[in-house]
This record gives structure tokens, C-alpha cells and sequence, in this order.
């Protein structure tokens, strides 16, 4: 079974790796078309937002157990300025790059479970899972 | 950066996105389209995604973009070829292609852009 693993984003190449690692272990864990189509997507909203909000970042992917049910895991982290409204930054529509603002609200429909953590000059940590049906 | 090759069929563009797009490859796509819509008079343009395995929000505001900018150089754009899991997956991102012309595959996008033709010269 795949090990956990941390992936750089630093640049445009980066979150094209970091789309290819995250499909290779969504169809290690099982999870339908569909929905490896949805957490790559997905992981594509958050990479690029590292990248252009943060400068980079990194992702650590995972796969994670509850049980029986499989799962896959995506945290990303950055050390950029951070996120002072998360409320607002959840918004659908709201963005402050020149985005469509559908990068963390879409992020968060696309998948299962959705975590914010961040602080004003602190960074900001992503924690995304989609669990096997 | 890799860039995706654009082929001339009468006056039809055609494209076929072959590989994983990095952000720069797809702007560079954007600007190449523009480019060779108005360099050699093309009225239609087909943008064949049937290997594409994810559109996200950047590649959907591209696939919009390229045909805004289509249309008002005299040119009708189609998305060819969507898999029907990308489809659910751009839904539900939030995306709709609103004012993107799509057809399941490049013959039926042939089709449309010939009904589109024939429709305007009525």
C-alpha cells in the first residue's frame, strides 16, 4: 500500500504532479470514477490556491481508515498570509486573486470532509477526505 | 511547456488536448486559438476534450474564454467529447460552460457548427 506522502507545490508543474499522485491513490483506495474525477478536480482547486495565494505550499496525501470504509486524504498547507474571514473566503463567488471564487467552495462540495485552519500571517492548512462508498 | 497543436480542416479549427495542462500551456492554447482564428479566417472552432480526465475552474474559464474571444472574431466555438464524469464534476464545482457550445463527439460538433452556418445564412 501506497506510504503517505508529501508533495511540494512551488509551481504550475507541481499541481499537475500533485493531480497525477492524487488519481493514482484515489484508484488504490477504490473509490468509483466519479468520484476520483471529484477529489482530483478538487485537488487541483487547492494546489493552484497555494500557489497563487500562499506562493506554494506543500500536500501531504494519505490514505485513512474508519472501520472498514477507505479513504483518501489531502492536506495542504502553506505558510502564506492566511485567510482573515474564513466565512467569506467559503463564499461561492468571492475571490481575491482573479479566479472564479469556485476554488474552496467548490473544493468543499466535491468532497466528503472539509477543514479550514488558519490565522492572519500564520498560513493556512486544508484538510480534504472522500471516503470509499 | 508543452504546447497543443491546432489543425486546419476548411474552415474549421480543430484541437485535441492530449495531455495533463499546466496553468501556462493553457493560457499559451488561448492565445494561440486567437492567433490562428484570425490568421487564417476559421469560422468554427472544435476543442476536443475526450482525453481531458479533470476540467477544473481554470481550465472551465479557458474553455469560456477561448470562446467569447472565438465569437467575436467571427468564429463558433464546440467543446467536443466530455466524459460524463467530468460533466457531474464540473456541475458540481460550480461550473455550467454557460455560453460554451458542447456536442458528445467531433462528428456531431461538425454537425452543429454546419447547422449553426446554416442557420445564420437564412
Amino acid at each position: 500500500m501506497t506510504q503517505p506522502r508529501e508533495l511540494p507545490i512551488a509551481g504550475n508543474g507541481d499541481v499537475v504532479l500533485v493531480r497525477q499522485h492524487v488519481r493514482k491513490v484515489a484508484v488504490e483506495v477504490g473509490l468509483s470514477l466519479v468520484d476520483q474525477t471529484k477529489v482530483v478536480t478538487a485537488a487541483s482547486e487547492l494546489a493552484r490556491n497555494a500557489l497563487v495565494h500562499a506562493g506554494g505550499g506543500r500536500v501531504r496525501i494519505e490514505i485513512v481508515h474508519n472501520g472498514v470504509r477507505q479513504g483518501l486524504r489531502l492536506a495542504f498547507s502553506d505558510e502564506g498570509p492566511g485567510i482573515p474571514d474564513v466565512q467569506q473566503a467559503l463564499t461561492e463567488g468571492w475571490s481575491t486573486g482573479n479566479g472564479l471564487g469556485l476554488g474552496l467552495s467548490g473544493s468543499r462540495r466535491l468532497m466528503d470532509e472539509f477543514e479550514l485552519v488558519s490565522e492572519p500571517g500564520e498560513g493556512t492548512v486544508i484538510t480534504v477526505t472522500k471516503w470509499a462508498r | 511547456m508543452d504546447r497543443v497543436p491546432i489543425l486546419k480542416l476548411g474552415d474549421i479549427l480543430i484541437v485535441t488536448i492530449q495531455i495533463d495542462l499546466e496553468d501556462q500551456s493553457v493560457l499559451a492554447l488561448q492565445e494561440d486559438l486567437a492567433d490562428t482564428v484570425v490568421a487564417t479566417g476559421a469560422r468554427g472552432l472544435i476543442i476536443d476534450i475526450t482525453a481531458v480526465e479533470i476540467v477544473d475552474s481554470f481550465i472551465g474559464r479557458m474553455l469560456s474564454t477561448i470562446a467569447s474571444v472565438a465569437r467575436m472574431l467571427d468564429a463558433q466555438t464546440v467543446v467536443v467529447g466530455m466524459r460524463p464524469a467530468v460533466a457531474i464534476t464540473l456541475v458540481e464545482l460550480g461550473l455550467s460552460l454557460g455560453g460554451v457550445r458542447t456536442a458528445l463527439n467531433l462528428e456531431k460538433g461538425v454537425a452543429l457548427l454546419d447547422h449553426v452556418w446554416d442557420r445564420a445564412r437564412r
